[in-house]
């Protein structure tokens, strides 16, 4: 099997299954009633946790590859990528549709009035840049340079995301707190300096 | 105690649960008429007309923070908490200041079923069925002086029983106050029991307060002191953060709470919201007290 083939026949339809298994864990809770008492709530927390996850994932391919000298794992990292959005744009839904009852103008009105969600909406509006221009047409007609540029938004885009979770907490930060010491370990690990000729 | 253990009713006495629900019907049909059930006191009208929540979600799904942190925390929890033998400190400006078992503090005492709205601070509600003693019946008997102007109330310091003790989230123990006019009222009730049971550990046993027309963090769970004081008692959760949580607590759809709106509610095991009633729906009740009073700035 060539490396090609290895990452069409088995590493993609296995990212596939892992990137939907929360959805259709939430799906089976919803319909066998395994939700909380707060379904509303419940729902928000998983999916905004699963999105952040899949976030670190996407952000632990390049130090993978670099560490490990798989540089194939590049391939995978716009998938991973794109499912990190897609929880978080499933996470804004629920928020929208149970929260605010799909008053947009309660949307802007919370999206201004309260720091925690500014910071969370801004974070899913990264994304949805990043998302959009994640093809490699849009890649090639914006050119490596100014796309790499674009896309170091996502370390902006995970800060705010735990700055979110943190914020978002009644009284006890600690899970939050350990989502932040990954993603300083994640964001760390680019800072190792580079070996002369590695 | 009456209600230490499930009654021994016979099962031939117990209504049947349809006509329970429909037990305006039956009484009308039977003679009795609207006119009757209009005359009925305004208090029992009120909490005739509110069906309450599963009894399941009720007791699984608790904000405890000495039996964990996590809602379902509580009930696994609930093991740890040793509800009897119980005893209360009175302490204070009061003419009988003592350390009373519990049940002695309610002697002679019939507790009463009062089905409340219950408004968490955090936006979820619940309508439970609680079974308890109007705190003013148990403050009349022990006689406060003049000096009295504030009820400070304390839950059990023992980390032993209460686990979630050991992390210091929050500043143990636990310390709720009321003034001496809302501890009168005759709405707040001192609770032992929810769904004619004793009140089970994670629903704060063997005795915590119940303010309906407050946000649930105000009721106080397996309190072991009650100080009658005369300044402002400092609750728990206003030192925890004072700009998120104040001593009135009162439970007001037109002041948001700093992080979402508190006009609507969502009701547990509901995913739709419900509108969130002034003083919880108990304005007429108990708005009096406030008149002339900043609701804003007392939140």
């Amino acid at each position: 099997m060539t490396e090609a083939q290895f990452l069409r026949r088995l590493v993609k339809p296995l990212l596939w299954i892992a990137g939907l298994a929360p959805l259709a864990y939430q799906i089976w809770a919803f319909q066998t009633g395994h939700l909380e008492a707060e379904p509303v709530k419940g729902m928000e927390h998983f999916t905004g946790r699963t999105a952040i996850i899949i976030l670190f994932i996407a952000l632990a391919v390049t130090p993978f590859r670099r560490f490990t000298g798989i540089n194939g794992a590049i391939k995978v990292r716009r998938l991973i990528g794109l499912f990190a959005f897609f929880y978080a744009l499933i996470h804004f839904s629920i928020f929208l549709v149970f929260d605010l009852e799909l008053s947009f103008g309660d949307l802007v009105t919370e999206v201004i009035k309260r720091p925690w969600i500014t910071v969370g909406f801004a974070a899913l509006l990264i994304q949805a840049v990043l998302a959009i221009t994640s093809p490699q047409p849009i890649l090639r007609w914006l050119g490596g340079k100014r796309w790499q540029f674009i896309h170091r938004g996502v370390y902006l885009a995970a800060i705010l995301g735990i700055v979110h979770f943190i914020w978002s907490q009644k009284k006890d930060i600690s899970l939050p707190l350990q989502y932040a010491a990954v993603l300083a370990v994640l964001l760390g690990l680019r800072l190792v300096p580079r070996r002369r000729g590695a | 105690m009456l209600i230490r253990r499930p009654p021994g009713i016979p099962t031939s006495q117990i209504t049947d649960e349809r006509l329970f629900w429909n037990r305006r019907q039956w009484l009308a049909s039977v003679g009795l008429g609207m006119a009757g059930i209009a005359s009925l006191p305004r208090l029992v009208e009120a909490q005739d007309s509110l069906k309450p929540t599963a009894e399941d979600l009720i007791i699984s799904y608790n904000n405890f923070y000495e039996l964990g942190l996590d809602k379902s925390d509580p009930k696994e929890n609930a093991h740890f908490l040793k509800p009897r033998p119980w005893s209360i400190a009175v302490e204070g400006d009061v003419k009988q200041p003592a350390v009373y078992d519990v049940e002695g503090l309610f002697k002679g005492l019939k507790p009463e079923e009062r089905v409340y709205r219950h408004r968490c601070v955090e936006g979820w509600s619940m309508v439970a069925p609680w079974l308890g003693y109007p705190l003013r019946d148990v403050i009349k008997r022990l006689e406060p002086g003049s000096k009295a102007k504030y009820v400070e109330f304390y839950t059990l310091l023992d980390p032993k029983q209460m686990p979630g003790q050991r992390r210091g989230v929050l500043d143990w123990p636990y310390i709720e106050g009321l003034r001496m006019d809302e501890a009168m009222h005759p709405l707040t009730l001192l609770t032992v029991g929810l769904y004619g049971k004793v009140l089970p550990n994670q629903n704060g046993a063997p005795v915590r307060l119940i303010v309906p027309w407050k946000y649930g963090f105000k009721g106080i769970k397996s309190i072991v002191k009650i100080r009658f004081v005369e300044k402002q008692p400092v609750n728990t959760w206003k030192v925890a953060a004072p700009n998120e949580y104040g001593f009135y607590a009162n439970v007001n759809p037109t002041v948001d709470h700093p992080r979402w709106s508190q006009a609507r509610e969502r009701p547990l095991g509901q995913f739709t919201k419900i509108p969130t009633l002034m003083f919880n729906g108990y304005a007429d009740q108990v708005a009096s007290m406030y008149s002339g009073m900043d609701l804003r700035a007392n939140y």
